[in-house]
Parts: structure tokens; sequence; C-alpha cells
């Protein structure tokens, strides 16, 4: 009797997430390939069905040949859809570059830091994290106006004589992925950092290493894992970013994610932003594998 | 590791801790400010708080926010537990690659592609856009956060606490809740802290899978905010703000206390 509740229970605490998941996660992702075949419609929801599951497998053989690409087409042909796809991937990666340069330095300091105070800097960088995005990103529109404090701080310190323009151009987009996104590159290398050995670095020194290629080969090398964890976890939600290129960039700043929600709230045009989805997931796919493995391994190493 | 304070480690830090504090103390500095005008200086005055409370569409969508976040955390922490603990009991069973695979996409995952594709999935199954449809969406998201934080404490737990209540002849089930939970808790109630601060600042996912007469705070903000900056809107990110560090601190006391009470434990256990 035992025996038998403790397989049940077994049993229901893997398929429980497991249901749910397949349900709300998975299943989705097979409509919106479905429905990215499909073609608009002006009724609600918005789209003409393109396979109705309902009817059958030979309806859907029979569907299966008639299924629409169009949509796919459409956004081949349409220079506007391929160059979002370019510029966000441009975007993210030089992003990422910019946030492991403002990053590494932070978590370094941070790992050598005295053990004491290690426990409430990694607060100090966690506690940001906590506030919510958009007022983080926000809180940006005030400081890089033309009229705002940046501006009036350079100008006060004769710096310059006439504002910038940095809100609504790409360089604010680049400031606002770096500032949401720095915590999640910053902990992973800190973690890294902080189960390092630096009696290493201090043998290559004193057999006549100079320090920075001794920080090259070494510190560096040891912090490879938290550095690519922290660059995934950067570099794939800043692709499909929205809110940020909404609100700090221009009209000239193309991004997928922007794109996908006009074609969705402005266009109301359903299959065309189904296919834009597909289209940026199936970009991220290799990214995210790679992420998900490299996580995996990470579990595997700390048992 | 030795521990150098040179001039570069002390310096990165501090450039580094401002660059992440000083917009949120600006915001929060204006949004006392008596003038219209977000960065011009004009005195202190609490009258953009007032005419917050004064609109009730704010403290509409306020609510929405709150119902939503204590619920969808709540059954997220279930889950998202569960799925640890399916994750670091069960290494072997059938679709285990995809089940990890499902908890880790949704880390990385853009918000546009979850949100549109849960939307998808409400509408193909005529579920009626509103409160309940964003509760699910929220849930989804959020159970994977808490099971990758709940799966790392579980993975240095030391299962011969459980071994041993089983063999004194607890049930599985009596063991989990008399054993297991105990031990995982600060991370169970850690896991439902991020999931309920991810459902209170979540803007994409929520505009895709709301519908109408469920507005949230940051769906409020945000159309606030495509009209232009007001201090009003400062004064609203400066009580969700204040909302999450009052949070975040009771729980770090909380955490604080119960370590200084295990060590005054093992203190007590050694001498005797």
């Amino acid at each position: 009797m035992q025996k038998l509740i403790s397989s049940v229970a077994g049993r229901l605490v893997i398929a429980v997430p497991y249901l749910w998941l397949l349900i709300f996660f998975l299943i989705p992702f097979v409509i919106v390939f479905k429905i990215s075949l499909s073609e608009v419609a002006m009724a609600i929801p918005p789209y003409t069905p393109a396979f109705n599951l309902s009817a059958g497998w030979q309806a859907f053989a029979d569907n299966f040949s008639q299924l629409s690409w169009d949509n796919y087409i459409w956004l081949l042909e349409d220079p506007l859809y391929y160059k979002a796809y370019i510029s966000s991937v441009i975007i993210a990666g030089v992003s990422t570059i910019l946030t492991l340069i403002v990053g590494y330095p932070i978590a370094y300091g941070m790992a050598r830091a005295p053990a004491t105070v290690r426990p409430t800097l990694l607060m100090l960088v966690i506690l940001p994290f906590w506030t919510s995005f958009l007022i983080r990103v926000y809180a940006w529109i005030g400081i890089l106006k033309p009229e705002g404090l940046l501006n009036q701080f350079l100008m006060w310190a004769h710096v310059i004589d006439t504002p910038l323009n940095i809100l609504n151009t790409n360089t604010a987009v680049f400031i606002g992925i770096v500032y949401s996104y720095l915590p999640f590159l910053v902990l992973p290398i800190y973690s890294a950092l902080e189960k390092m050995d630096y009696s290493l670095v201090e043998a290559a020194e004193d057999l006549g290493c100079p320090p920075i290629l001794a920080f090259w080969k070494i510190t560096f090398r040891l912090s490879m894992p938290g550095v690519i964890a922290g660059c995934f976890l950067v570099f794939i939600p800043a692709v499909g970013e929205f809110v940020i290129p909404d609100l700090l960039g221009g009209s000239q700043t193309l991004m997928i994610g922007k794109t996908l929600w006009n074609e969705f709230f402005s266009n109301r045009d359903w299959p065309v932003s189904s296919a834009v989805a597909v289209i940026l997931l199936l970009l991220l796919v290799v990214p995210i594998v790679l992420f998900q493995r490299a996580e995996a391994r990470a579990q595997e190493s700390e048992k | 590791m030795n521990t150098t304070w040179s001039r570069f480690n002390i310096a990165s830090l501090v450039f580094g801790f401002a660059f992440l504090y000083l917009p949120i103390v600006l915001l929060v500095v204006f949004s006392f400010n008596e003038s219209r005008l977000v960065t011009v200086w004009a005195g202190f005055s609490t009258k953009w708080y007032v005419s917050l409370f004064r609109n009730q569409s704010f403290i509409d969508a306020a609510w929405v926010t709150i119902r939503v976040g204590l619920v969808s955390a709540t059954v997220a922490t279930i889950l998202g537990t569960l799925g640890a603990l399916a994750m670091t009991r069960y290494t072997r069973f059938r679709g285990r690659l995809l089940f990890s695979a499902m908890i880790y996409a949704p880390l990385v995952m853009p918000e546009v592609i979850t949100g549109l594709s849960m939307l998808l999935l409400f509408v193909a199954i005529g579920f009626d856009r509103g409160l309940w449809t964003m509760i699910l969406a929220h849930i989804t998201f959020s159970m994977c956060f808490v099971a990758v934080v709940v799966q790392s404490r579980l993975v240095t737990f030391d299962r011969s606490l459980e071994e041993a209540a089983m063999d004194l002849g607890a049930t599985p089930v009596t063991t989990f809740f008399r054993v297991t939970l105990p031990v995982i808790l600060p991370a169970v109630v850690s896991g439902w802290m991020l999931a309920f601060t991810l459902s209170l600042d979540d803007l994409v996912i929520s505009s895709f899978t709301s519908g109408p007469g469920a507005t949230t705070l940051p769906m409020r903000i945000y159309s606030q905010v495509r009209l232009g900056v007001t201090p009003e809107i400062n004064a609203a990110c400066t009580i969700l703000i204040a909302i999450v560090a009052v949070g975040v601190i009771i729980a770090s006391i909380a955490n604080k206390r119960r370590e200084v009470q295990k060590a005054r434990d093992e203190q007590a256990a050694a001498r005797n």
C-alpha cells in the first residue's frame, strides 16, 4: 500500500508540472506555427483557420497541401522584416559586449572584496533586479531627454554647449539594455570568480608573468563558464526586446520585438505576427539550446 | 581567495553601483518635485501622491496587479517546487530532456513570443481573455524561475535525512512535509517572492493575455509613459519600488535571524 502511494506521488510530482508546461508552453508554439500558415481575415479571431484538427486526419492531410506559406514569402520579400531581424541581432550583440565590459569589472571587484563585505555587495547587485524593468527603463527617459538631467549636468560642467540628442537613438537603446540586463551578467561571472583559486595567479606572477597576461590566461579563462552563461542571459532576451526600443529608441530603431508588437496590436495581423515569432524562434533556437546545455552541465557539476 | 582591494577594484565597484542606483534614486527624488516638469527641481511636495490616490484607474490597476501577483505566485511556487523535485529526484524518466528544456527555455524566451503564443492558445480553446488568462500566463513563466531557485537548493540537500525518516516508518508524503520542505523552505520562500515580483513587473505578457477590464499597474504606467513623463508616474513607480524594497529587507532580516538561531542551536548541541 505504501509503495503504491509512493509511486503515485512520484508520478504526480513529475506529471503535474510536465503537463502544465506541455499545455501552456509547448502547445502554444504549435498553435503559433499553425496560425502563421493561415490568412488574415476581418473576423474575430482575425484569421482563417489553416487546418482543423477536429475534422480528423484525412481532412488534416487534405489541408496540408493547401497551406499558405504566403506570410513567410511576404516576410522574405519585404526588406523591413529582414532588416529588423539583422538589426535586432546586431543591437543585442553590441549590447552584450558592452554589458560584459561594464559588468566584468564589477563582478571582479566583488569577488576580490573581503569575504565579510561580499554578501552585502551581492545583495546590492540583486536589489535593482527586483524593481520593475519598466520603471528602470522609464527612469532613463528623464535622464537622457534633451532637457534631461544628463544634459543639464554636462552643460553645467561646461563639457558641452548644446544638449546632446541621446533619447530616441540607438545609443539610448544600448544604455537601456546594458542597464537592465547588468545583474544577469554580473551574477554568473561573480559566482565563477568567487570559486577561483587566486593562488594560481600569484604563482604565475611569481614566475614572471605580467599581471595583464596572468589575468587573461588564468582569471578570464577560469571565469569563462560564467561569462558564457551571462552573455546568453543578456543576448537571447535582448534580441526580442520590446520595452527598451519602444521607450528609448527612435523611429529608426528597428527591432523585431517592436515589429511583432506593432503587427499584432496596430495592424491586427495575427498570421504575420505569428510568422515573425516563428522566424525569431528559429533564430534563437541555437543560442537557447546552447544555454540550456550549459545550465544542465553546471547543474551536473554541482552534484 | 586572497583579498586585495586595489584602487581599480574599488573604483569599478563605486562606478558600477552608481550606474545601477543613480537612475532609481533620481526617479524617487523627482516624484517629490513641486513642478510639473520632471527634470527641474522646484521644491518638495507630496501633491503627486495625493493626486495618484485620487486617480481611480490607478487604484483599480493596483488591485488587479496585487490579485494576479498573489494567485500566480502561489500556484507557480507549488508547480515550480514540484518541477524542481522532478528534476533532481527522478534522474531518469521518459521525456526528461524535453522537461528540462521546458524549464530552462522560458527563462530566456523573448516575452513577445511567450505572450503571443499564450494568447493564441486561449483564443484557440475559446477562453475569454481577462484576469484568469493573465494569471495562467504568469504562472507559466514564473514557475520556471521558482523551479530553478528551488532546484539549486535541492542539489545540495543531504538525502540521508529523508532516508532516515523513511527507515523510521514515515511515508514519502510525510517525509516531504516534515523533513524536506522545512529544509528547502528558504528557497521556496524566495521563489515565491521572485514569482510575485515577476508578476508585479510584467508588461509584455500581460498586454497580450489580458482582456478588457483587467489592466495591471505596469500596463497603466506604460500607456501613460507613451503620452509623456509626469511626476505622477514617478510617484507610482516610487510606491512600487517601496513595496519591493520593504519585502526584500524583511526577507533578508528574517534570513539573518534564522541563521543566527541556527548557529546558536548548533553551538548548544555541540556543548551537550
